[in-house]
């Protein structure tokens, strides 16, 4: 198929990366910036597709990587089998904190804060709650087998991470192409025009969540076995909800490459940042924070509106050695 | 009389002080073109909005193919096959005509390429074609409306309430629309149109209700309606048909 030959082409690309150098700094890298736009692909659909601005996706992320963790550590289930039901819980806190949202019709800003509320009531039980460790975090024992989701060198972890990502872009291709993501979208341009047209309005954004939780939960659950390691402000402190806007925004919302897009350019960014200011403390996010401004003043679609403006302003007449984006 | 479609019973809607609709009824016969007219402020659109699921009214009933319908939401009334359109054009700004058309078209048919089909197939029914890859913020007030009446029939109504289609429109604007809404009735849909172009519902409609101030005044043939002396003072005021009757005013 034609629509997923621009997938393919960025997965294989990527995949080839530990081919050409496996140095682990190198890999570490793309490992997070995979997770990002993993995070952030799970924001898109919601934010970007059904335009429900969340500001709390911290809630599935933390979610994903406790029910992961804990699993583990306090009832000795399998990682893996722990990683797929980090997922599910996710995806049934989306529907829940989706059921209560979208029935009482908060929309807009509103939508914004309560997400952001659910994600810091989380934050705060899971620092005094005995099950998270409290205020010690929760550690995921050494256990370094295929069979525990851990792993010697990066190379695996960069290679699930790469999985997950290519299964995210799968997933939200394939939404764009179905009637479930026009209605997504009609609910984002207009909600009365689309329930007018027979959009069961409150229940696309419900799906919608609940399918962004899981994978943003994926995420968090991801995020827990590579660093094994968790505490309350990892999990569902507000950095991951803004890592998880940030990348989409910058990439371009509602666009199947946006998240992954943006978060490379975001995390190529903040580690150039930290190059050029060496160790003057917070220069680095001055210099972030202004490139981020700049890209939202002049590319408000993002990375890949850009692109597409660029294409249709140049792409007829430029020459093929030319033509790349 | 034929077998009524629609039948509002003694609907009214309160917002704070104000009665904004006032034990209102009326029926739209099967396969017919009703209109509802009235001035500004009568409470049409709020009739509408009543009708369509988007308000509930306090008190009163309303009932659709003899099933009462009175407070289901929007879309659970768009599958029974009502559609409407809105006064103030609701277009998806940023999706193209054939993608704002396909949301209709969608209900019936839940694969995307036949939905996509679907709405080429209406956009050419209601002189769409040409506009089918512009994003719906590019069109005209023309084409909004248009696009308006395109998407509420994607979804394959058999009760069409149209709400102010014409308004906006200049004069050749609204010869050209005129058609397509009488073909959209000889198809057999039954239409509720809300139009201030008196032209207009004199040409299409078959039976006229007026509201003023919540509560209908008049019902009748259009000929009839215009020359209610009622009609007359609800648009003019008080005293106006008297006056007008009488000649030039002297007092």
């Amino acid at each position: 198929m034609r629509a997923a030959a621009p997938i393919l082409a960025a997965v294989v690309l990527l995949a080839l990366v530990p081919v050409v150098t496996t140095s682990s700094v190198v890999l570490n890298f793309l490992v997070i910036a995979l997770l990002i736009a993993l995070v952030g692909q799970g924001w898109n659909l919601l934010g970007g597709y059904a335009g429900q601005y969340s500001f709390g996706h911290a809630a599935f992320f933390g979610t994903g990587a406790y029910v992961t963790a804990i699993l583990q550590v306090r009832y000795g289930v399998n990682a893996w089998l722990g990683f797929v039901i980090g997922i599910a819980a996710g995806a049934a806190v989306g529907a829940a904190i989706g059921a209560l949202v979208f029935r009482s019709g908060l929309k807009g800003s509103y939508f914004a804060l309560v997400t952001l509320a659910f994600a810091e009531v989380l934050r705060i039980v899971a620092s005094v709650a005995p099950i998270t460790g409290a205020g010690v975090g929760t550690l995921i024992k050494l256990d370094l087998r295929p069979e525990a989701f851990q792993f010697q060198s990066r190379v695996p972890f960069y290679s699930i991470a790469l999985v997950l990502v290519a299964i995210s872009l799968v997933l939200v291709r394939a939404i764009e192409a179905s009637r479930f993501g026009a209605y997504l979208v009609a609910v984002r341009e207009n909600e009365d025009a689309a329930k007018a047209l027979g959009v069961d309005t409150t229940l696309v954004k419900l799906g919608a969540m609940a399918i962004s939780a899981a994978m943003t939960a994926a995420g968090g659950a991801f995020y827990a076995q590579y660093f094994l390691f968790l505490d309350s402000g990892i999990a569902y402190g507000p950095w991951i909800s803004i890592e998880a806007l940030l990348a989409p925004i910058i990439g371009g919302v509602g666009t199947v490459f946006g998240p992954l897009l943006g978060a490379i350019v975001v995390k190529t960014l903040s580690e150039l940042a930290k190059l050029v200011t060496g160790d003057a403390p917070g220069l680095d996010l001055v210099i972030y924070g202004s490139v981020l401004v700049l890209v939202v003043a002049f590319a408000p679609r993002g990375i890949a509106g850009l692109i597409a403006d660029l294409r249709s302003k140049f792409g007829a007449a430029a020459s093929p050695e030319h033509g790349r984006g | 009389m034929a077998e009524s479609l629609l039948h509002i019973d003694q609907v009214s809607q309160r917002f704070g002080g104000l009665l904004a609709l006032d034990a209102a009824s009326f029926a739209a016969e099967a396969g017919r073109i009703t209109a509802l007219i009235g001035p500004n402020g009568a409470g049409k659109t709020t009739l509408f909005s009543i009708v369509t699921g988007f308000q509930q009214p306090v008190s009163g009933r309303i009932v659709y193919d003899g099933v009462d319908i009175t407070g289901l939401p929007p879309h659970r009334l768009a599958r029974r096959g009502l559609a409407r359109t809105f006064q103030v054009a609701q277009p998806f700004a940023r999706l193209t005509v054939r993608e704002n058309i396909a949301v209709g078209a969608h209900l019936h048919r839940p694969a995307r390429a036949d939905a996509l089909a679907a709405a080429a197939q209406v956009a050419a029914a209601i002189g769409l074609a040409g506009e089918l890859d512009q994003p719906a913020d590019a069109l005209t007030v023309a084409g909004r409306k248009r696009l308006e009446l395109g998407r509420a029939l994607a979804i394959e109504p058999r009760l069409l309430l149209l709400d102010e289609v014409l308004a906006g429109l200049n004069p050749s604007e609204v010869r050209d629309m005129v058609p397509v809404i009488r073909t959209i009735a000889a198809r057999g849909v039954t239409i509720v149109m809300i139009e201030h172009i008196m032209q207009a519902v004199m040409s299409l409609a078959e039976r006229v209700f007026v509201l003023s101030q919540g509560r209908i005044i008049a019902e009748g043939a259009p000929h009839e309606i215009a020359a209610d002396p009622r009609v007359v003072e609800a648009y003019l005021g008080h005293g106006a048909a008297q006056r007008m009757t009488a000649g030039p005013a002297h007092d």
